[in-house]
Formats: structure tokens, C-alpha cells, sequence
């Protein structure tokens, strides 16, 4: 681990036993997320991402569970930590924003209310009225009016309410800050204001993010490395630009493909033929084999080596 | 707050028209009711100028449509008449048992509420464990279990078998009703005298009827309770709020149980009318002097102004339960009152 390496995940396994099997939600996943940058973690819906993100915080649903791998936050194993650690842990070193929020705060509680317990849950020996004056504050650098405080969630519209979990996560000046599909539920309008806020949020306190998202538009603005998860695997990480401009796997260079571009003249959309594997039986090779244009005899039997390529990590047999 | 206001004084307007539903209701079905009334106050074998002169002293010779007019009128004066068997009126009757049915019904609730709450809170925090399974069990089988037979088990448990419970009536033979007496309810009147021994008592006798009527109903919230709150638990809140490091068990006793004491709150106000049901069973196996035996006792003697005025008197306690409720409602949930 080096000296500025904030988080790094080391072959997670996370399983879910059904009834008809386990799901590999989360299937040998390394990643590590330097301190001070925005880490965005891509890929389809149920690929995993998500399941990664809760991981992180333990706050897997049952029957969820961590099966095997570590998750060093400065590195302390967060996998290892007692309940009594966690709830320290939650929060206080890393907070997490979700993708709705209409449903993310307690409706019947004011939202002041909600910031002093946030703080009072790590801080006991704040007063409330501390608290409710330091929630005061970080509204201003939201621009939402302190009065706010007083309302309940209704009372606000979505961005708001969205930038009020931001807040939420930022009151206890958190280490690591994941943001999963942050902006899934807001409109384009709003979602640009969000974006704007958190750049100018993370240029000010320095913020580290893990964000979560399956727009590809979102992490290519604010990300400066990205991670390709597919069916519960990496694919490809490496830095945002590089990922951008010259995607090494084939499930990347497919993703990136299918995004239709305003300025040509396309007479359909570009998708990917197949659909997602089955995680409980997921393929013996690589992952993505089944739907892959340039797939090789070897793809459908070994699991993919990960590859370095001057910056970048693929796992893909093409360049073996 | 001006909100909520405004929102009390709808909410209180709106309780009218509902009444007069009720009041309609129950003029209808006293009337539709099988045996006729004049003729079961005097006998089957009066002179018919006697009935006709009893008829038209009730005024039951008018039109129906005077009639109701004149129920309506005499209701909204509190005036229920007088008893065709006693010479009592109405409301005196009613006024004399009322208490004793509201004491029962008020620790009845409490008890379902303390017993149904937690443990169906608890069954959903642990679903699909050991303990989920017992209470839900329990659940269901205190639900069936019929009021009057669960009463004689307990009264033969805790009166006769081991005899720590009294099993019938308010007091005990040594206390004095008549000394202490102002209310009605008597756990109140023994305080306001300073008689703390009869108080003692009196909430001794209240123990087995209470505890009865708790039980059976305390199914029916265990149930409710546990459903809504596997709703809420899994919503985003809940999970938000554990991923701020807010303890579990504050989340799930503070934030879920608020949430989901909203839909389980107006169950309570519907349960007032069966809680009414299951008292004038409880109070028949007990022997409690309530409007629930006062009912029984007035059908069996045929005395249509007294079932009505009790009838009417349900209605009204089960229109202001409602009203209330609704209004704590709008207290717990800020959303209601906009």
C-alpha cells in the first residue's frame, strides 16, 4: 500500500446464497482509490457496482455477506471490525449518498433534526445547538438558506433534497465519500447543478469520491480514474482519459460504442448483442466471453489474467 | 402550527356528515328490528286503545320522517329519553356504565398496545428467526382465541387455581363505592379521595378483564406492526441512516417504529369499535358493570330507547376516537398537515 492510498480492496469476494444457488455479486475484486481523487466505478445495472459500494460500509443486505478478501480503509481491515468499530467507522471515515433522495431521508423528522443526530451519533459531547449551528454552515456551501434546517424533507424539491445527503455526508468531514448514482433520480438540469456543487465541494475540502454510476457522461466529467466492472469482475481500470479515449477491452470498447453521439447521422442505436451473465452460474472463462466480438477458444476456458498495459489494467486475453 | 390548526378544524368539520351517517344508521335499524316495542312494554295482551295511546305518547304514530326529525333534534340536546322498563332516563343509565366500559377499553388498549408494538417491531428486526416464527404463531393463535374462553381460562388460572386475581366486578366487597364515588372511573376517584388500598383493589379487579380484551387484540397489531415495519426497514432512510453509524437499534426503535406507527395508528382508531365488540364480551365473562352488559341486558328486555342511546353512544365514541387519532396523525407525520 502506498503512503497515499486511501482505500484499497483487496480480492473481494461477496456472495449471495439463494435459493436456487449463490449469486457472485462481487467475484475477486482488487481496487485502490488514492486520496484526493475521484474514483468512478462504471458498469451495467446488477454488475456489481453497487454491491462493491455497500460492501465497503458492511451494510450488505441480508442474505448478502462478505466471503473472502479484505477492505483496508488506511489500512485497517474494515472486514474484520467489530460492530462496535463499524459504527465508528459509518460515517465518521466514510460516508455514502444513494440514488434517491425522496427516499433517503426519514420523513418524519426535521432536517436539522437528521443533521444533529448525524453528528451527535460521532460527536456526544456536541450540544445539539452546535450541531444544529455547524449543519447551519455546511448549508451555506451547498447554497441552500440555514432556515432550511427547520423544514422537513418534503418541504424541498429533489436536487435539494439531494444536496442536503450531500451535506449529510460531509457534516463529519468523512475520508472517503461514496456517491452511488447520485444523480440517477434527478433531471438533466438539476443533475449538472449537482455535478457542479460536488466539483466545487471536492476542490474545497479536498474530497475523496468513489462514484457509482452507469452514465458514462457523469464519470467521464468528474472522474480521474475509472473502473469497468462487468458481471461482478474488473474488466479495465486506469485513468479517465486513457479509459475514454482508447478503451483496451472489448466490453469497454462496446459500452463506449453504444452511446449515441448527437452529432452523427445514426440511423439506429449501437447495442451489445447478449444479455448479462447469470452470476450464479457465471461462464468458466472470462465473464463477458459469451457476447464478445473478438472472443478467442481460450476466453471460454481460463479466466482472464489481469494486464498492464502502460497505465492501465485489463483483463483480457488479447493482450496476453 | 397554524397548519395544524386549520387542518384539526377541517378534519373536526368533516366528522358531521359522518355522524349523521351513523345517527341515520342506527334510527333505521332500531326500527327494522324485529318485535314491536309498545307491544313488549305492555304486555301482548293491552287493549288497542291502550297501544295507540302509548304510541302516540312515544310519537311513534308520526310519519318517519318526523320521527327522525325529532331523533335528531333530542340527540343533539344529548336527550336519549327514557327507558321503557325503568324509570330512569337514558342517559342516566348509560352515564352510570360508561365509565367502567372506558377504564377497560383503556387499559385493554394499552396492554395490546404494549404487548403488539414491541414484539411485532422485534419479529421484523429478526424476520424469518426462531423468535419471528413464535410471535407470529402467537400471533395468530391469540386472534382466534374467542374473548369469553380465554377470560374463563384466565379466571380459572389466576382466580380459582391459584387465586391471586379477583374475577368479577370492579371491587372487592369491603370497598365502598358510594364513599369515593364522583367520576366513575374509579381508578380516579380512589386517588382523588387519597384511598390508596382501594385503589390497590380497584386495579386488581381491572387486572384479568384488561389483560383478556389485551391479549385478544394484541394479534391483530403484532401482525400489523411487523408488516409495516418490514416495509419501512427496507427503505432508504433506514439504510441511510445505518450507513451514518447511527445504531441499529436506535434505527429500528426511533426511526422505523415512527414511521411505522402511521398506518398502524388508524388501525387503533378502527379497533376502537371491535375493542367496544370484544368489551361487552369481556364484560359479560367478568361481570362488569358496563355498557356493554348494559346493552345485553336492555336487548333482552326489549327496551328499544336505551339500545339506541347505547348504540348512539358507540357511534359517537367511535366518530371522536377517529378524530383524535387522526389528529395525532398530523402530529406524528408533517406530511399530513399540508
Amino acid at each position: 500500500m502506498t503512503e497515499d492510498t486511501i482505500l484499497e480492496i483487496k480480492n473481494l469476494h461477496v456472495r449471495f446464497p439463494i435459493h436456487i444457488g449463490t449469486v457472485r455479486a462481487v467475484d475477486d475484486v482488487s481496487l485502490a482509490i488514492r486520496r484526493g481523487e475521484v474514483m468512478g466505478l462504471v458498469g451495467e445495472s446488477g454488475c456489481g457496482k453497487s454491491t462493491l459500494g455497500f460492501s465497503i460500509l458492511r451494510l450488505l443486505r441480508p442474505p448478502g455477506e462478505i466471503a473472502a478478501g479484505k477492505i483496508l480503509y488506511n489500512g485497517r481491515d474494515v472486514v474484520t471490525m467489530s460492530e462496535r468499530e463499524l459504527l465508528a467507522f459509518r460515517g465518521r471515515q466514510v460516508s455514502m449518498i444513494f440514488q434517491d433522495p425522496l427516499t433517503s431521508l426519514n420523513p418524519l423528522f426535521r432536517v436539522g433534526d437528521q443533521f444533529v443526530e448525524a453528528i451527535r451519533t460521532h460527536e456526544p459531547r456536541v450540544k445539539p445547538k452546535e450541531a444544529w449551528a455547524r449543519a447551519e454552515k455546511t448549508l451555506q456551501h451547498l447554497g441552500i438558506a440555514p432556515e432550511r434546517l427547520a423544514e422537513y424533507p418534503h418541504q424541498m424539491s429533489g436536487g435539494m433534497r439531494q444536496r442536503i445527503m450531500i451535506g449529510m455526508g460531509l457534516v463529519l468531514h468523512p475520508g472517503l465519500l461514496i456517491a452511488d448514482e447520485p444523480t440517477t433520480a434527478l433531471d438533466v438540469i438539476v443533475e449538472a447543478q449537482f455535478l457542479d456543487l460536488l466539483n466545487r465541494l471536492r476542490e474545497q475540502f479536498n474530497l475523496t469520491i468513489l462514484l457509482i454510476s452507469h452514465n458514462l457522461g457523469i464519470v467521464a466529467q468528474m472522474a480521474d480514474r475509472v473502473t469497468v466492472m462487468y458481471g461482478g469482475r474488473i474488466v479495465e481500470s486506469g485513468p479517465a482519459l486513457a479509459v475514454f479515449d482508447n478503451p483496451r477491452h472489448p466490453y469497454t470498447q462496446g459500452l463506449l460504442a453504444s452511446i449515441p453521439n448527437i452529432k452523427l447521422d445514426q440511423p439506429e442505436l449501437k447495442t451489445m448483442p447478449g444479455a448479462p451473465p447469470d452470476l450464479v452460474a457465471p461462464p468458466p472463462g472470462c465473464v463477458f466471453a459469451p457476447r464478445c466480438p473478438q472472443v478467442m477458444e481460450k476466453c471460454r476456458e481460463k479466466r482472464p489474467l489481469e494486464f498492464n498495459l502502460s497505465g492501465m489494467r485489463v483483463a483480457c486475453w488479447l493482450y496476453a | 402550527m397554524k397548519n395544524l390548526l386549520r387542518y384539526v378544524i377541517t378534519r373536526a368539520l368533516l366528522t358531521i356528515p359522518m355522524l349523521l351517517i351513523l345517527l341515520t344508521i342506527v334510527f333505521v335499524v332500531v326500527r327494522v328490528m324485529p318485535g314491536d316495542p309498545v307491544a313488549s312494554m305492555l304486555g301482548g295482551h293491552a287493549p288497542q286503545s291502550v297501544i295507540d295511546q302509548k304510541r302516540e305518547e312515544l310519537g311513534l304514530n308520526k310519519p318517519l320522517i318526523v320521527q327522525y326529525g325529532n331523533y335528531l333534534l333530542q340527540i343533539s340536546r344529548l336527550d336519549f329519553g327514557q327507558s321503557m322498563i325503568l324509570h330512569q332516563s337514558v342517559l342516566d343509565a348509560i352515564g352510570d356504565k360508561i365509565p367502567a366500559t372506558i377504564e377497560l377499553t383503556f387499559f385493554g388498549m394499552i396492554i395490546t398496545l404494549l404487548l403488539g408494538i414491541p414484539l411485532g417491531a422485534y419479529a421484523a428486526d429478526k424476520r424469518r428467526s426462531p423468535q419471528d416464527y413464535a410471535i407470529r404463531l402467537y400471533g395468530i393463535v391469540i386472534y382466534c382465541i374467542p374473548v369469553y374462553w380465554l377470560g374463563l381460562i384466565l379466571q380459572m388460572i389466576f382466580g380459582v387455581w391459584m387465586d391471586v386475581l379477583p374475577v368479577a366486578g370492579r371491587t372487592g366487597a369491603r370497598v365502598f363505592v358510594s364513599t369515593f364515588e364522583k367520576t366513575g372511573f374509579y381508578t380516579i376517584d380512589t386517588l382523588l379521595v387519597g384511598d390508596f388500598e382501594a385503589f390497590g383493589d380497584v386495579m386488581l379487579h381491572l387486572v384479568l378483564p384488561s389483560v383478556t380484551l389485551g391479549l385478544v387484540l394484541s394479534g391483530i397489531f403484532i401482525r400489523l406492526t411487523r408488516a409495516n415495519m418490514l416495509d419501512v426497514l427496507q427503505s432508504d432512510y433506514i439504510l441511510a441512516a445505518e450507513a451514518r453509524g447511527i445504531r441499529h437499534r436506535r434505527v429500528v426503535y426511533k426511526h422505523a417504529i415512527l414511521n411505522a406507527f402511521v398506518p398502524i395508528l388508524t388501525m387503533m382508531g378502527l379497533q376502537v369499535a371491535l375493542l367496544m365488540a370484544g368489551a361487552v364480551l369481556t364484560e359479560t365473562t367478568f361481570s362488569w358493570p358496563g355498557m356493554g352488559r348494559l346493552l345485553l341486558e336492555r336487548i333482552y328486555l326489549r327496551d328499544y330507547p336505551t339500545i339506541q342511546g347505547i348504540i348512539v353512544i358507540f357511534a359517537l365514541i367511535v366518530a371522536f376516537v377517529s378524530l383524535i387519532v387522526d389528529i395525532i396523525y398530523a402530529l406524528v407525520d408533517p406530511r399530513v398537515r399540508y
